[in-house]
């Protein structure tokens, strides 16, 4: 029984194996016919090459959290968009297993002229939760986010915080396999902050794998057992959140 | 064989975001406006009068219940161009969504025509209003009516994500498509007979615009209690699912770059 619940935790649920993005960094955007034709007429459809991940490999099992570091632009959002299949490699391979909750950035996933409580139920099925589900647990992401006055106040008038808070309680409001945090967290407030950390905690404890970005070196080395650390699309250093966080921030210092 | 078994397992697993997609968009439709869904039988009825108005006295047209004739084109034409126009902007206009979640690409679009498709059931309601104001009889064939939206749903939908697909890359074609869209709409025969036009444009239209096959099924069924020409049906439908091929088709293709253009 032990074993079996062991080998459950060795599994591998997220394999990027030599994984690059490229993006199309042409200096000019062509998305209209007659420049496009201009263009290919006289040869200068050329595609000035972006890579914004170069051959990353990175590995997580079941049951890890993982911090992903590194400075503005050095691949840590594409890194996750990669893994939600929102991007597709453009080299390399990507395989997932289990399910994901994508934490959605800042209310992205919202459409400002509903109401707070439409806006549950179409992020909810954004997430692909169906309605009946979303009903049940519907007191429970209010309670969580702590909005009860303003449920029917259109989601435009909130402020950033406010909508972080309703994204964040409906993005765990469901025990996801893989759950990915994206900075979201910076703009709530310190009480609700520590409440995030908290139910982070508790998912992590229920077999939940984490994967948390973040500027705030402290709260990676709270929340994470391990770190990936990026740079310039590649993976700099990886291991034991202390260790990498320290290297880390050394290097910042220089 | 898997692939597909795959891809109706995903639909299934949205249905519940398309159905609230559509929700969201009859919901923000009239909010905020003083009469709300009435404007749904209102619009196309308000409409139609005046296009009565100035085709019965500028230009003549020898139809029976031209009223009937009338709404009938007018509403099945507007479904083409409200459907297929919102689509365009589907994928474009749902940009900071995409980039952040994984969601299958096309719920959107078909979230459009879907909901364009509840409003012109909404409109069918000024339809029959102008229907009893005419005194036309109510037949058992009006049950083939659905057959005949049907059509062209799933002709919308093929239309709308050729151009959802295209928009993505060349913003132009939404431009390009609105005077595609007065073109055709000139020549569709809505308020006026086919045999108004000279011989070689009546061969023409009757040949390739699917838009005539449809509104004549309808109003084969509703102005003349008809069974709706079977040759045209089998027509119909075919370009129906052809266009829905070659739409998915390009979508399918071209959905995984989406994300570099938007």
């Amino acid at each position: 029984m032990k074993k079996k619940a062991l080998k459950r935790q060795r599994e591998v649920v997220i394999q990027v194996s030599d994984a690059t993005v490229r993006f199309n960094m042409a200096s000019e955007r062509i998305d209209n016919l007659k420049e496009y034709f201009v263009k290919l007429m006289k040869r200068q459809l050329m595609f000035q090459e972006f890579l914004a991940l170069q051959n990353v490999n990175f590995t997580v099992r079941r049951g890890e959290s993982w911090g992903i570091i590194g400075t503005n632009g050095s691949g840590k959002s594409t890194l996750l968009k990669l893994i939600c299949g929102i991007l597709k490699p453009y080299r390399g391979e990507v395989k997932i297993s289990g399910s994901i909750a994508p934490l959605i950035e800042l209310g992205a996933g919202f459409d400002g002229d509903l109401t707070a409580k439409e806006n549950i139920f179409l992020n909810g099925a954004v997430l692909g939760y169906n309605r009946q589900y979303m009903q049940e647990h519907f007191d429970e992401i209010v309670d969580f986010a702590e909005l009860h006055d303003f449920l029917d106040m259109p989601i435009k008038n909130y402020s950033s915080g406010m909508a972080a808070r309703l994204g964040f309680s409906i993005a765990t409001v469901v025990r996801p396999d893989i759950l990915i945090v994206d900075e979201v967290l910076a703009v709530g407030d310190y009480s609700f902050q520590q409440k995030c950390e908290r139910r982070m905690r508790e998912m992590r404890e229920a077999g939940t794998t984490l994967l948390y970005v973040s500027h705030s070196i402290e709260s990676v080395q709270g929340i994470c057992t391990n770190a990936l650390w990026l740079h310039k699309g590649a993976v700099w250093q990886a291991g034991r959140a202390d260790a990498v966080c320290s290297a880390y921030m050394a290097s910042l210092q220089d | 064989m898997g692939i597909w078994k795959q891809r109706l397992t995903t639909f299934w697993n949205y249905r519940d975001l398309l159905a609230e997609l559509v929700s969201r968009d009859i919901k923000l439709k009239y909010r905020r406006s003083f009469l709300g869904y009435v404007w749904s039988i209102l619009n196309p009825l308000m409409t139609m009068v005046v296009m009565y108005l100035v085709f019965s006295n500028m230009f003549r047209f020898d139809i029976v219940n031209y009223p009937v004739y009338l709404i009938i084109g007018q509403t099945l034409y507007g479904f083409l161009t409200e459907s297929t126009t919102q689509a365009i902007f589907s994928i474009t206009g749902n940009a900071a969504l995409l980039k952040k979640t994984y969601v299958p690409k096309y719920v959107f679009t078909a979230a459009k025509v879907t909901s364009s498709l509840v409003n012109m059931v909404f409109s069918l309601g000024a339809m029959a209003l102008v229907l009893i104001f005419c005194r036309i009889r109510f037949t058992a064939l009006f049950f083939l009516l659905p057959f005949v939206l049907l059509q062209i749903y799933v002709f919308c939908l093929g239309m709308g994500m050729f151009l959802a697909q295209a928009a993505v890359f060349f913003r132009d074609v939404q431009y390009i498509y609105n005077v595609i869209t007065t073109a055709w709409m000139y020549l569709t025969p809505i308020f006026y007979p086919l045999s108004a036009l000279p011989e070689y444009l009546q061969k023409w239209i009757a040949t390739y615009n699917p838009m005539y096959c449809y509104i004549t099924q309808f109003r084969q069924i509703v102005l003349y209690e008809q069974f709706p020409d079977p040759q045209s049906v089998i027509k119909g439908s075919l370009i129906a699912l052809a266009v829905f091929g070659i739409g998915a088709g390009c979508f399918a293709k071209t959905q995984d770059k989406f994300i570099l253009y938007i």
